[in-house]
């Protein structure tokens, strides 16, 4: 993934002179993780560059230089860094347009590393979809693979809006993937039909679904038919495969990794009672992170939407 | 520190010029045009208090006794530049181009307000503080890589300064060395929290030092001053030399807001005072009397044909078609999303239901 990624920035900086790369470290250094490897000497230190380490101030320069007729990238190291340019982000960035009736607009990404699994040290792994799902104006995008990676960040670059672009870290690495070598986009606001399935529909996106995927395999074996969709954005938000797919199986499974209340999960399982409530025969079970601040590693697996809990779910669904 | 960074005058409370060198520069068009825009933004704030107090506009927020920061420096930009204001600052953006009937929707509450006119280079005012600090920062970034000769200002008060936009966006720009002037307008209160509960430095000025850039401190009530010092500032940025910070030392007469009330935390004799003393346009009259420049006809006239034209805003501004409940939901992305489109829709549905 951290490959497409790479991919994604580099075409469209061939592309279009306006799109830059700014963040910590992501110069020499490549970025911490190699997302932006090689760009700085292909593309130079005009388009590629290094801040101070000032989150608040990478994401308001980032404004500034959008208003002025660029398209930066930006990074922010870690996604639970991102607290530090929360206005920016939710108050600044994303009113821009609104604020001024159209007259100035704010064409940025903001793409983060978030996510558990990796034994980070603390507020390395949290996963905050859900703040920026609630401040409107922004865009949410989270890949689970590298094929989507590559289309999606595309997308995003090209997007007239600012968007959040966030990246499981545990996935960077983790599955080889045949990524076509020409640029393509993904349109935002399509989910993915990971598998298709009868019985019960497990809705997840970015970290969760390469794991909600594998289970659902096994599954088969157990005779579960379970229908796998990976939302891929959250903002916009692709409601018609979620009520079709509820219409089908008539159980809703939601994992995601953010905690639980008030996570996007909630959001989901209300616009699913506003819409199909008469399709469904089991209450909607939610497989996420506890209420509680992201621990310590030598227990963020029990933490985490394991496989365990997972599979426990989905027998209970099966039980109505 | 208040010897290293002493308040510079160029003309001083009895309306002098203490500075010889900018004698020639001081021509009777210039102090002329100066005098015109201090009495119509004076004029202008004066009228939108009344018109809040009449409920014929909202909350509003008064500048007087700050003219002199925001005509002067707003004076010395030029056509390309941009301008990054805070809810204070209407008197600079009018100077710049922004049409009193804009202002004045705003203040009335409309998003008509926040647009600005054709080719303007205003940015909406920023009302949370120093935020939009990072933004002209990036914004002069943007002017360095396209090699223009275009600069940026940005307002901010003395409160700002206790925020981390405020040296985050000193530190981009002193790094990456782009050209943009931090004007900050030192009113000395912050709602009503005095600038020595604000920071222990003696000075606004000082804390340039630690970025490396110019820190100028200045008398804001000087119009000279600060159009002088602004347009140096300008110009080393347009050349390449980088940002500065200037401390326009001034102080409002009035309240915050027009829901406050400042005597509540401030000896109001304090703003008598002043207004006998360094008031920003009785300085620029006795400059003018001295120069034999005043002429009493002319300055009725000055404030008759601004008296004119605010009245023609208001009247504008109050002939404008009732707000279109669309506002609330277009313009937040270039294609609304599903949700905001089914609300707008829905929420339309259901007005023309009510309304028969």
């Amino acid at each position: 993934m951290i490959q497409a990624i790479n991919e994604a920035m580099r075409q469209e900086m061939e592309r279009d002179e306006r799109v830059i790369v700014l963040g910590e470290d992501v110069g020499k250094n490549g970025g911490v993780f190699r997302a932006t490897d090689g760009l700085l000497e292909q593309f130079g230190d005009c388009r590629v560059f290094d801040t101070p380490l000032a989150e608040s101030g990478i994401i308001g320069t980032s404004i500034g230089l959008a208003v002025n007729g660029f398209r930066p990238i930006a990074e922010i190291q870690f996604l639970g860094f991102v607290y530090q340019a929360m206005d920016q982000l939710a108050a600044q960035a994303a009113r821009l347009r609104f604020r001024s009736a159209g007259r100035f607009t704010c064409p940025i990404v903001v793409r983060s590393p978030y996510g558990g699994g990796v034994r980070t040290p603390e507020l390395h792994s949290d996963a905050l979809e859900a703040l920026f799902a609630h401040s409107p104006g922004l865009k949410i995008v989270m890949p689970s693979n590298a094929f989507d990676a590559k289309g999606l960040l595309i997308t995003a670059i090209r997007d007239e809006d600012p968007v959040l672009f966030l990246e499981p870290m545990k996935l960077y690495r983790a599955l080889r993937m045949e990524v076509p070598n020409e640029p393509y986009e993904i349109p935002l606001g399509k989910a993915r039909i990971v598998k298709e399935g009868e019985d019960v529909t497990i809705i997840s996106w970015g970290a969760t679904v390469p794991l909600v995927a594998k289970l659902a395999e096994e599954m088969t074996t157990q005779g579960i038919d379970a229908e796998v969709i990976d939302l891929r954005s959250l903002q916009p938000l692709d409601i018609d495969a979620i009520v079709r797919s509820v219409e089908k199986t008539g159980r809703v499974m939601i994992v995601h990794e953010a905690v639980k209340t008030n996570g996007f999960g909630a959001e989901i399982a209300a616009l699913i009672s506003e819409r199909a409530l008469f399709s469904l025969s089991a209450p909607i079970v939610r497989v996420t992170g506890y209420d509680t601040p992201y621990p310590v590693p030598s227990v963020e697996d029990e933490w985490l939407p394991n496989a365990a809990r997972i599979v426990e779910g989905v027998q209970t669904l099966m039980r109505y | 520190m208040e010897s290293q960074f002493p308040i510079i005058q160029i003309m001083n409370e009895q309306g002098c010029i203490v500075r010889s060198e900018y004698r020639e520069q001081i021509t009777k068009e210039l102090v002329m045009t100066m005098y015109r825009h201090l009495i119509r933004t004076r004029m202008f704030d004066r009228k939108c208090i009344s018109l809040q107090r009449q409920g014929r506009i909202g909350t509003y927020v008064p500048y007087e006794g700050q003219e002199a920061c925001q005509v002067g420096s707003a004076l010395a930009l030029r056509d390309g530049d941009w301008m990054f204001p805070t809810y204070r600052d209407h008197g600079a953006m009018m100077t710049f181009g922004r049409s009193l009937t804009q202002t004045l929707l705003y203040w009335k509450g409309r998003t008509e307000g926040c647009i600005p006119p054709e080719g303007r280079k205003i940015v909406p005012p920023s009302v949370p503080i120093a935020t939009q600090i990072p933004h002209a920062a990036g914004t002069a970034y943007a002017e360095k890589r396209k090699g223009t000769k275009n600069a940026v200002i940005v307002y901010f008060g003395d409160g700002a300064t206790s925020e981390g936009d405020f040296h985050e966006g000193l530190n981009f720009a002193s790094v990456f060395n782009v050209p943009v002037v931090f004007f900050n307008q030192n009113n000395q209160y912050a709602i009503s929290v005095p600038i020595t509960r604000q920071m222990k430095s003696k000075t606004i000025a000082q804390k340039a030092m630690a970025y490396d850039i110019p820190g100028i401190r200045i008398d804001g009530n000087d119009i000279f001053v600060v159009y002088f010092e602004t347009q140096q500032a300008l110009e080393r940025a347009r050349n390449g030399r980088g940002p500065t910070l200037i401390e326009a030392v001034t102080w409002r007469y009035g309240a915050h807001t027009t829901s406050d009330d400042p005597s509540k935390y401030r000896d109001q004799e304090e703003s008598k005072r002043r207004r006998e003393t360094a008031d920003p346009i009785k300085r620029m009259e006795r400059f003018m009397q001295q120069e034999g420049w005043w002429d009493e006809k002319w300055a009725n006239q000055v404030q008759e044909e601004a008296s004119v034209e605010i009245e023609q805003a208001v009247a504008e501004m109050e002939r404008y078609p009732k707000a279109n409940p669309a506002d609330m939901f277009d313009y937040v992305f270039a294609q609304p999303t599903w949700t905001i489109a089914e609300q707008k829709n829905a929420y339309f549905q259901w007005k023309r239901g009510i309304e028969g």
